[in-house]
């Protein structure tokens, strides 16, 4: 072993390392006498007190027995008989994944109930956020509402007054589609500077599923709308808040906007609005109306209290946009990203989400070395219109100090903007639609650090 | 495309019938009229033009009355604290009234936007606070009481004078005073139709430049080292496998070169703290957490606060929590709670023993 085994890039030892060639030789005559406890706590113990680096370390090292113990001593797992089938009648993720959870950033809100909780972006794969994984944001607390008192109702400028049951409207023809739906305000505590550590908190505020439910342009022409003239819809939620949100008709007419019951081939959770919810792709989440009982056709807008209070974007000249509804072509790297420990120097995956909220992912890029050179990452399929992307790249680390960044374009030709672009439209105080390139230092000792670069 | 042909049908036999034909008849048995009745119910919403706003009045008096009981204990007595909500009140100008801009807003070192300083609209207030509040009991003042609470509001910002009664008649006076009524825009391109500016061309470019695109960066935001685990312990939040872990941010961070991150065995998740966890979901199903945290004090006392001061007192937690009680914590009262008895024993010894999470 050479020097540079050692140096700082080599931050991890695997545990077996600090064991001694007597301790080994214990250890595995423990595991053949059956105790494998005995070497899991060996292991631990040698993890723990482990305080100084070592000149041998590898990632997975042949031990000088000749051979890993994992593959020596046969676990329990080959030698022994399984669980049985419906264990568990809804199936959970593996007890080692407990670390997975949603989470709320402390400090953030006063009650739980008017609050939002961020999904575990840096452990996730691929483009479908696992239901119960889902960010949430609720405005008076969320319910789990029987399905069969559930009722739908659309009024105002339409031919007709009508109201549904869930069953009608599930007897209707059903569509399926993946969109993401990112809150306005993903991203809000970094305006100005960072504040929070992880990409869970920066980012987690938005989450992709495969959602299906009917177009609400079928259930309009059914009560025979005004499509000319009402040209404003207002969705009403049917909880304590009765959330209200104005949504473009003309994003209706379309066909995108659904009135959803499915979410990733389930009934939707309760925290996302069971048994029906708007899915309106494109638009920031707090449109997509949960426990939705009704929809009215309007010619005005409506200036709800998150039009007209909150969900109204500062600019540095005291104006607020109102009725900023778009969520634009933005992207992060989820690994390595803040709060992660690299491993090792040598080869990694970076990768990480891109979307937009006005069609297609076209490319992203990924900058190691904080925006100055860029190379083309490898977009995984599907890359489909107003739902995640996720994105890949090859990447050798060196062990020396590394700011990884992520740059999206979208099929309009927008590309996302650096801090310095968005800044200097928007100033720092906007709270909503923060769409700037994010930027993680990785350090020599391997730690990852959420960082702004000038 | 059977389906079309006996859409194509239905049409032409009820254009034969002379019924004029609605799109309804495309899927027959779904769907029904609503009544006048479920209309009137469901449809409260109003906008700023007012409509859909009920005919009604209410006085600043009365609305001072019905803030004091239902309203000052999350936002304040004047409608300033930032206790459980953001704040209601403050930071406007005789100036802003008569110009229609909160000049406050330019400011980037004034502290805080309350929403009088932002809202452009009084049909808004109206609005929300008749569908929304108050927070525990939502939809349950009277007309009367929505009129009234939106005068209090109007005339804590001295938008109305002491005296005033806000009615349908009135409201669009007071609304043409309303400090930030001509502070919005909808100038921009993130309405994602054509319904409003039209605007499609974004605020912000960037060129996909490839090489040598920037000056070399230079860090110039990041954590203090004294908020390293303000979101918990950050080994705790990521996946113990794979091609990192989280840094364990009990510990200060370690010098380059140094073990950063513990190779022990993944560690299988804690068994559940049954009892805690069936106590807090009653105090979610019960309203109790809008009130108090678990750890720590909202409008009344967090539960550890309470369960450090009363500890093995469970009969006693169970009569304040059905009487209610003023005093102990703080000058807030707290209303005699009427949840099921089963239900306030089990979260009363669960305070008692420690209101562990």
């Amino acid at each position: 072993m050479n020097a540079d085994n050692i140096n700082s890039g080599r931050v991890q030892k695997a545990p077996e390392n600090f064991l001694t060639p007597t301790g080994i030789k214990e250890v595995f005559a423990e595991g053949k006498k059956g105790r494998r406890d005995f070497i899991r706590n060996a292991f631990a113990a040698a993890a723990a007190g482990a305080a100084a680096p070592m000149a041998m370390a590898q990632g997975n090292p042949v031990p000088v027995e000749g051979g890993d113990p994992n593959i020596l001593n046969l676990p329990e797992h080959t030698v022994g008989l399984g669980q049985g089938v419906a264990a568990e009648g809804y199936g959970k993720p593996s007890k080692f994944e407990a670390n997975l959870q949603r989470r709320q950033s402390p400090g953030l809100t006063q009650t739980t109930q008017a609050s939002v909780s961020f999904a575990p972006l840096q452990s996730l794969f691929g483009i479908v956020t696992p239901s119960g994984l889902h960010f949430e944001r609720h405005h008076q607390g969320w319910w789990d509402i029987d399905p069969s008192k559930h009722r739908f109702m659309i009024n105002g400028m339409v031919k007709k007054n009508m109201v549904f049951t869930m069953d009608e409207i599930m007897r209707l023809p059903s569509v399926s589609r993946f969109a993401f739906i990112e809150c306005g305000a993903n991203t809000a505590t970094e305006w100005g500077n960072v504040a929070v550590p992880t990409v869970q908190y920066t980012h987690g505020m938005i989450s992709c599923s495969e959602f299906t439910g009917v177009p609400l342009i079928t259930l309009l022409q059914m009560a025979g709308a005004d499509l000319k003239n009402g040209k404003f819809v207002l969705a009403e939620g049917g909880d304590g808040s009765s959330m209200t949100r104005t949504i473009p008709m003309s994003l209706i007419t379309s066909g995108e906007v659904i009135v959803a019951y499915g979410q990733n081939g389930e009934m939707l959770r309760p925290e996302n609005g069971y048994p029906l919810r708007l899915v309106v792709p494109g638009v920031q989440g707090v449109s997509w109306v949960k426990y939705l009982r009704r929809v009215e056709v309007g010619d005005k807008p409506y200036a709800a209290k998150d039009e007209a209070i909150h969900y109204m974007d500062l600019q540095p000249d005291g104006t607020h946009r109102q009725y900023t509804n778009l969520q634009e072509v933005k992207s992060v790297v989820t690994t390595p990203s803040g709060g992660q420990v690299l491993l090792d120097k040598g080869f990694y995956n970076i990768t990480g989400l891109a979307w937009s909220g006005k069609g297609k992912i076209k490319r992203v890029d990924v900058s190691t070395d904080g925006g100055r050179n860029w190379r083309q990452a490898r977009l995984e399929t599907p890359v489909l219109s107003k739902a995640l992307s996720r994105f890949n790249i090859d990447w050798v680390w060196d062990g020396k100090p590394a700011i990884i960044q992520s740059r999206a374009q979208d099929d309009t030709g927008h590309a996302q903007p650096t801090y310095q672009q968005l800044r200097s439209v928007r100033g720092t105080r906007s709270i909503y639609h923060n769409n700037a390139i994010q930027s993680w230092l990785v350090q020599e000792n391997g730690e990852v650090k959420n960082v702004q670069v000038s | 495309m059977s389906r079309f042909r006996n859409a194509l049908l239905t049409l032409a036999l009820l254009a034969a019938a002379g019924v004029v034909a609605a799109q309804s008849n495309t899927f027959p048995g779904i769907g029904r009229a609503a009544t006048p009745s479920e209309v009137a119910k469901w449809d409260i919403d109003v906008r700023p033009d007012f409509k859909g706003l009920p005919a009604g009045s209410g006085s600043v008096a009365k609305g001072q009355d019905v803030w004091e009981a239902k309203c000052a204990q999350c936002h304040g007595v004047f409608g300033e604290s930032n206790e459980v909500f953001s704040p209601l009140i403050g930071g406007t100008t005789a100036e802003d009234i008569k110009n229609g801009r909160v000049a406050n807003l330019k400011r980037a070192d004034y502290p805080g936007r309350t929403t009088m300083m932002k809202v452009p609209t009084v049909s808004t207030l109206w609005d929300y606070i008749n569908r929304a509040m108050p927070w525990t009991n939502p939809k349950t003042l009277s007309t009367e009481e929505v009129y009234a609470v939106t005068a209090f509001m109007l005339n804590m910002a001295n938008i109305v004078p002491d005296n005033y009664v806000l009615s349908d008649k009135n409201i669009a006076e007071v609304q043409a005073r309303m400090p930030n009524r001509n502070g919005m825009s909808t100038a921009h391109a993130m309405w994602p139709g054509n319904e409003l500016s039209g605007i499609k061309k974004p605020d912000t470019a960037n060129k996909i430049c490839m090489k040598d695109c920037t000056p070399e960066a230079k860090v110039a935001s990041f954590l203090p080292d004294f908020a390293r685990n303000a979101h918990g312990n950050l080994q705790e939040q990521n996946r113990n496998v794979g091609p990192q872990r989280g840094a364990d941010t009990t510990k200060p961070e370690p010098k380059a070169g140094m073990l950063v991150a513990a190779a022990a065995p993944v560690a299988a998740a804690k068994p559940e703290i049954n009892e805690a966890k069936a106590a807090i979901a009653l105090l979610n199903k019960h309203s109790c957490t809008a009130c108090h945290g678990v750890d720590k004090k909202i409008v009344g006392p967090g539960f550890n606060e309470i369960a450090k001061k009363q500890a093995g007192k469970t009969d006693y937690i169970l009569s304040k929590v059905k009487a209610g009680g003023v005093g102990v914590y703080g000058q807030i009262p707290m209303p005699p709670q009427s949840l099921p008895g089963a239900d306030a024993k089990q979260i009363a010894e669960w305070i008692s023993k420690g209101a562990s999470k």
